[in-house]
């Protein structure tokens, strides 16, 4: 008797504690009350409003999630592989049954600024809304009035194939309390209008920590962009604070332009996934918009590299760079010159990127340079070069010791000094060619 | 120069003499700098034509499209170039599956995709003697009859009908079908039954697969791998009295 009464204690004890901490985590993660904030005046001409979200949603690159390859544009269907399940974007036209239709511009603001769906549901922050929160009421107005402009077209969402309680609203609650906050981008007085607009456009909109601001174990990007890979394993996304990976700091204005507007800068170029946004997004904004995002991304504070460990230099890793260098007289060389210094138009346009002292290849870890090997690709094309020169795909010519063997070579050639490749991990980065 | 022009030109001003540094420091200095900076030399000249551009593509399938020694990469040159541009569509826009063909043309715009196709159209290569097909005589005959003849019970048209009476191909969009590896027509055909290969709608191709019995595949992709090329090879263009047996999409698209 005494034992079941001390048995009911305890399992009372812990549901109480259960219950306590599963109701605080809901009511920290509540709905604000009147989180409607007051719309935008209605003085805008509708048109001007639409060609507004219009160029708001190339500055969010929506259509790089929600639109399916082959779909209809911004109708959802994109499955997006993160490490906790496949999610699926939600389709944005203004179909009443299966996309926006029955929404209002509150609604779409809540969504937003409040990453709640129309129903209040916590969405899943693979929808970066703890970005988008940063946007005004006017802008969501904007964006979702050039959304009721799109063809409806019926495309039912598909469920989230997350594991275990990922997906759950406890999960997404607790997740939240730690991880978002809620509010609209305040200007810094003591700063530019320019600076300010830039820093509005990064962290806002164009949510480049997304990728750039790097991933904890529970996925949630930090705010010092300084790097990591990408959660659905296209590779590593550069630090934006570090000279040594992706930091723009020292570059002249125009090239940080250049780079968002075409893809190739003199010292870098846009691959993989960037290249995907300067093609969808950036390449689309206008000059003063790039130089504000420009002058922002200077101003970020510089973090120092990690001391680099000491690179061995014994018998079997000199082996390695000599069969590298042998792979790349015989696969590389034709196109990149023999010493990796790229090649030229007759008119004097670098249009295949030199390999020799840049950080593209140097840069640790290796995995964008392992799946530019593998998959090759070609460059943007843009109003410049409207036939843009393309690299082949080299995962089914080399092997992954090939690759590695390359990489390695690349990555002590000409004066450079960076970590050498091995095949597990060219294994581990190469990664498939989309499908 | 004119004597006369010269006398415009300023004088040039005798300069403050410099300490010079020996001259094999100065080589070393350079040198030092050289390495310093990863040997930036200037870069190495490209052609600014097409066929420079497209590297990405000989790779597999052969120097100047003549389709790679591995069996599956179909040659590219010679083929209709409408049929060439839906299938760059297709794999961009997701009719087709292959990874590294999406990731490829993924960020192509359709003008340049256009392009393409009609460089690697235009192209005239001689092909090479078809490979031995090791397959039993029965096989190929049944291949050969359905290629050629069709099989009316069962409502299927012979390759012909539409592909062209020599399996060349015909204008605008429907390729030929002789000089491809017998792995990748079975292959072809195999996605198509698996819904992996799609074609603008109506997809004719998708219905002929789905009236072949087993064994059909085999025995078509074997003969027609085993088919010598005519040389010059013609693409037919179709008479004002053809009529396809089927509707097709890509055919009707390209017209």
């Amino acid at each position: 008797m005494m034992r079941r009464r001390r048995f009911v204690r305890a399992g009372a004890t812990w549901l109480i504690t259960i219950g306590a901490l599963v109701g605080a985590v809901f009511w920290l993660d509540r709905l604000p009350a009147g989180d409607a904030a007051p719309a935008a005046p209605a003085a805008v001409a509708e048109a001007e409003l639409v060609a507004r979200g219009a160029y708001l949603a190339r500055v969010a690159n929506c259509a790089g999630c929600h639109t399916a390859r082959g779909g209809a544009p911004l109708a959802g269907g994109r499955a997006l592989a993160t490490p906790f399940g496949v999610v699926f974007a939600g389709n944005l036209t203004p179909d009443p049954a299966t996309g926006l239709g029955s929404w209002s511009a509150d609604d779409f603001w809540r969504a937003l600024h409040l990453g709640r769906g129309r129903d209040g549901r916590r969405l899943v922050p693979a929808f970066p809304y703890t970005e988008t929160t940063r946007m005004t009421r006017a802008d969501s107005d904007a964006l979702f009035a050039w959304l009721r402009t799109l063809p409806p077209a019926s495309v039912p969402a598909r469920p989230h194939e997350l594991r275990g309680v990922y997906g759950t609203q406890l999960a997404l609650a607790a997740w939240r309390v730690f991880f978002f906050r809620p509010g609209v981008w305040q200007d810094d007085p003591g700063r530019s209008a320019e600076w300010n607009r830039g820093a509005y456009l990064v962290n806002g909109a164009g949510h480049c920590a997304a990728c750039h601001g790097g991933r904890n174990l529970l996925g949630a990007a930090g705010d010092d962009f300084a790097g990591g890979f990408l959660p659905t394993g296209e590779g590593y996304a550069p630090s934006l604070a570090r000279a040594d990976q992706a930091g723009v700091h020292d570059w002249p204005l125009e090239e940080v332009m250049a780079l968002l507007r075409y893809g190739a800068a003199p010292r870098g170029r846009a691959t993989g996934p960037m290249a995907e946004v300067v093609r969808g997004s950036t390449s689309h904004l206008s000059d003063a918009d790039l130089r504000a995002m420009a002058v922002y991304l200077q101003s970020l504070p510089h973090e120092a590299a990690p001391p680099r460990r000491p690179i061995e230099r014994d018998e079997p890793a000199r082996e390695h760079a000599a069969r590298g260098a042998r792979v790349y007289a015989d696969h590389c060389a034709a196109c990149h010159g023999s010493t990796g210094e790229g090649g030229a138009t007759p008119d004097g346009r670098l249009v295949i990127p030199a390999l020799a002292g840049q950080r593209a290849v140097t840069l640790d870890p290796p995995a964008n340079l392992v799946r530019s090997i593998a998959h090759g690709g070609f460059g943007i094309a843009s109003a410049r070069e409207p036939r843009p020169w393309g690299m082949p795909p080299f995962a089914h010519v080399l092997s992954d010791e090939e690759i590695a063997a390359v990489a390695t070579f690349l990555r002590q050639a000409w004066g450079a000094d960076a970590a050498p490749v091995s095949a597990p991990e060219v294994a581990r980065w190469r990664g498939r060619a989309l499908d | 120069m004119t004597p006369g022009l010269h006398s415009f030109l300023p004088r040039p001003r005798p300069r403050p003499r410099l300490p010079r540094a020996p001259a094999w420091r100065v080589l070393l200095l350079a040198a030092a700098l050289v390495v310093a900076h990863g040997g930036h030399a200037a870069p190495a000249p490209v052609d600014d034509s097409l066929e420079a551009r497209l590297a990405a593509c000989t790779t597999c399938h052969g120097r100047e499209g003549r389709a790679a020694p591995d069996g599956y990469h179909p040659r590219i040159a010679g083929k209709p170039a409408q049929y060439l541009f839906h299938q760059l569509l297709n794999f961009r826009d997701g009719r087709r599956h292959y990874g590294p063909m999406v990731a490829l043309l993924e960020p192509l715009p359709d003008a340049y995709l256009r392009e393409i196709a009609g460089h690697f159209a235009a192209l005239e290569l001689p092909y090479p003697p078809p490979p031995r097909v090791d397959v039993p005589p029965a096989l190929l005959e049944r291949g050969r009859r359905l290629a050629l003849e069709g099989e009316a019970t069962r409502q299927l048209p012979a390759c012909a009908a539409c592909h062209g009476a020599a399996l060349t191909g015909m204008l605008p969009a429907t390729p030929g079908l002789l000089g491809l590896p017998r792995d990748y027509v079975a292959a072809q055909l195999g996605a198509w039954r698996a819904g992996q290969r799609r074609a603008h709608a109506p997809d004719c191709m998708a219905e002929i697969v789905r009236r072949l019995g087993p064994g059909d595949v085999a025995a078509v992709s074997a003969w027609l791998a085993a088919q010598p090329v005519p040389q010059p090879v013609r693409i037919e263009a179709p008479t004002a009295a053809f009529r396809a047996p089927l509707r097709c999409g890509a055919a009707e698209q390209g017209r």
